[in-house]
């Protein structure tokens, strides 16, 4: 059992929670191997995604991961907010939970508003990323794919590189690996590092070649300049040079690193596509990893028990 | 019809004053001051165990009227006024549409005359329609009663039209009220920027978008001689800067909000939009720095930045709902709970900081408990609790991050020129 109701952040799962869903992942992937990939766990149970943000990569996830586990699964694409004078938030909640379901995934534009979804639903809460805030189960399926590439978690260091502070895959992949052990550190020019990195816990450089040797994990962030008016970086060519992983790089590095990026990848950019082909680079895996990973999630938080699931 | 107000503790250091004594206000007009005094007719208030003072003014509050009645009006503003302990406000000018002309400051003026529990003198725009871009017709503003001038709201972004606001002021002895906030630094931010901001994913202001505005008020304060009164001090820095201009003689007065004074980022413990105000609430460090600087004489006033904001508005994402909290209701009993209680202010810095201060700085109509005087009055029972709720507010609006405390320092009794405002803590209509 998890020791939460809801997944809003990666706060609200301690060590042994994170232990347990990728436990339970790891027998849910062995079903995503086989050629009829569906379990009857969760006959019966209503799903709903409610995405105010587009996002089909993360949709399609948690909508197969629903499916694989036979529970009805919905789509309710809301208009992104009250400023498109749509109803509000609460107004949506309200209309749910008058729906009965039993766990409702949001994607949300703004930071917080899973929070206050689970402020006024009966249903369990997962936050499918809300603003520049938190993306917990992008961080676990990230921590799940890193211990099938390693073996290991506690211990190793990951550089997460690129543009920090507009990324709620940093926001909440930094407090998962210290949960678990191992040592983030944030890359990237000071223009796009937050205000206080300190308080994630995470260490900070702005050289990508001098902390590369020490790195196991090389993780990519996509570059999205234009969320921002004043251009952080002097060119997005500066940007690939200084920031980009590139085969030249990749022979600098531990032979054991691996090379991962949340996606959709920007080739040429912070990733080059040599690189993003090469058996060093996990991202397929990481998507893979999703299915399972969020197949746990809804189970363990529905009331599944333990790994035995998948048997 | 004469009223006596017998055996307060009756505070006024303007005219030296610290004791318990009796009140007789007669005709809208304080007649005598002094111990033992009897009135053969009118109407006897028992005072005893509550402070009696100088009428408190806010100088920050949003009225909403014209263009959002449904969040506050004239009327109800000075309701909320009154029960707080005010006997007078000055309304700020980012009404719909924007108050930058003289018919605007008359409606003010007029609507005030007719429905205003207590005194409501209007602030002008300091430019057209708060754009930046152009004057407003500011001599015609003060002709129609406009004590100040200011783009709260927004702050004037460039320093040349600053500066040519300040000169064309400066002619008038007028006042410039600075919100002070440089939006190319502040950009989109809801919180502070640091701890807070990091954690909880919002873009965050730095208390430099602060700073740097500031320090530029005050340089051109210094440049055109215009008195400049910068709103909503937030930062340990922006204080400083006052400070210093003060010291080389600038003409500069500041103010600070009971919620920068009383809450600080760690408050914000959910996404509670109650807590979005601007400036967002800064760190503990800089909360103690704007307690020192009441001590020391840098603020001027407390000032309650009251801005009412309906509830379906407040219910949005953090990010997305609008800055600002009502206070003129909870001001006097966070002062004396936080401040008065624990023997950190007294009476006296009371009234130096919500009644004096604040006039002078606005060049208000001096109050004094004296004869000759107008009854303008506050009276506080400083041992009576107040229940921070839903029931006991008045103002139309309910955005308060205090709700559901329960503070001390009960304003009781309110005269404005002699007339009940307030009464037994009830609030009078007019
Ligand atoms: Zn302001």
């Amino acid at each position: 059992m998890l020791s939460c109701t809801h997944i809003l952040t990666m706060d609200d799962l301690t060590p042994d929670d994170i232990a347990l869903i990728l436990d339970t992942a790891d027998s849910f992937a062995e079903v995503n191997e086989r050629r009829i990939k569906k379990l009857p766990t969760l006959r019966g149970r209503t799903i709903v995604n409610l995405f105010f943000e587009p996002s089909t990569r993360t949709r399609t996830s948690f909508e197969i991961a629903a499916k694989r586990l036979s529970a009805d699964g919905v789509n309710f694409s809301a208009s992104a907010s009250a400023t498109a004078k749509g109803e509000s938030l609460r107004d949506t909640a309200k209309t749910l939970s008058a729906m009965a379901c039993d766990l409702v995934v949001v994607r949300h534009r703004y930071a917080g508003a899973p929070q206050v979804l689970a402020e006024c639903m009966d249903a369990h809460i997962v936050n499918g990323g809300d603003g520049i805030h938190q993306h917990p189960t992008q961080a676990l399926l990230d921590l799940f794919t890193m211990r099938r590439a390693l073996g290991r978690l506690e211990g190793i260091t990951v550089g997460i590189v690129g543009d920090i502070a507009h990324s709620r895959v940093a926001g909440s992949l930094v407090p998962a690996l210290r949960m678990v052990g191992a040592r983030p550190i944030l890359v990237g020019p000071k223009t796009l590092m937050p205000a206080r990195p300190d308080v994630l816990g995470a260490e900070v450089a702005y050289s990508l070649d001098e902390v590369l040797p020490e790195l196991d994990v090389a993780y990519m962030l996509r570059v999205q300049f234009e969320r921002d008016a004043a251009m952080p970086i002097p060119s997005v060519r500066e940007y690939a040079r200084l920031y980009g992983m590139n085969a030249a790089r990749l022979a600098r590095a531990k032979p054991e690193m691996i090379v991962m990026h949340p996606g959709p990848m920007n080739r040429g950019v912070e990733i080059s596509s040599d690189v993003a082909d090469s058996p060093r680079s996990v991202v397929l895996d990481q998507v893979n990893a999703g299915v399972a990973v969020r197949m746990a999630v809804m189970y363990l938080l529905l009331g599944g028990e333990g790994s035995g699931a998948a048997a | 019809m004469a009223l006596l107000l017998k055996g307060g503790r009756v505070v006024d250091p303007a005219v030296g004053l610290d004791a318990v004594a009796d009140v007789v206000v007669r005709d809208g007009v304080i007649v005598e001051v002094g111990q033992g005094i009897t009135i053969p007719k009118g109407e006897t208030i028992d005072c005893s165990g509550t402070v009696v003072m100088p009428g408190l003014v806010d100088v920050h509050t949003h009225l909403r009227e014209p263009g959002r009645e449904d969040e506050e009006t004239i009327a109800t503003g000075t309701a909320a006024a009154a029960h707080g302990g005010f006997t007078a406000v000055c309304a700020m000018p980012n009404t719909t549409p924007v108050c930058d002309t003289g018919a605007a400051v008359r409606f003010v003026v007029e609507r005030a005359q007719e429905q205003g529990l207590v005194r409501v003198h209007p602030v002008g725009a300091l430019t057209r329609g708060q754009e930046g871009r152009q004057l407003a017709e500011i001599g015609d503003m003060l002709a129609e009663g406009a004590v100040a001038f200011s783009d709260d709201g927004r702050g004037i972004q460039s320093a040349g039209m600053a500066r040519t606001a300040m000169e064309y002021l400066a002619g008038f002895d007028a006042l410039y009220v600075g919100h002070c906030e440089d939006e190319s630094l502040a950009g989109g931010g809801a919180v502070n920027e640091g701890v807070v901001s990091t954690r909880m994913g919002l873009p965050g202001q730095p208390a430099a978008a602060e700073e740097v505005m500031v320090a530029r008020e005050v340089r051109l304060a210094e440049l055109t001689g215009c008195r400049v009164h910068i709103a909503h001090v937030s930062t340990a820095g922006s204080l400083e800067l006052v400070r210093q201009a003060k010291r080389r003689g600038a003409r500069v007065t500041c103010e600070v909000t009971p919620h920068h004074l009383f809450l600080d980022e760690d408050a914000i413990v959910s996404y509670d939009t109650d807590f979005k105000m601007n400036p967002p609430l800064r760190t503990r460090a800089d909360r103690e720095a704007l307690v020192a600087g009441l001590l020391d004489g840098t603020v001027d006033a407390i000032a309650t930045d009251h801005a009412p904001h309906a509830a379906h508005e407040k219910e949005l994402e953090f990010e997305l709902a609008p800055f600002g909290i009502i206070g003129l209701e909870t001001a006097v009993p966070l002062v004396v709970t936080h401040l008065v209680e624990p023997g950190v202010l007294g009476w006296s810095d009371v009234v130096r900081l919500m009644s004096h201060g604040p006039r002078a700085a606005f060049g208000l109509p001096e109050v004094r408990i004296a004869p000759g005087m107008p009854a303008d009055i506050t009276v506080v029972d400083p041992d009576a609790p107040v229940d921070v709720d839903v029931a006991w507010l008045k103002s139309k609006s309910r955005n308060t991050p205090f709700k559901g405390q329960t503070l001390r320092g009960r304003p009781t009794e309110v005269l404005v020129g002699g007339r009940w405002a307030l009464r037994g803590g009830e609030v009078v209509p007019l």
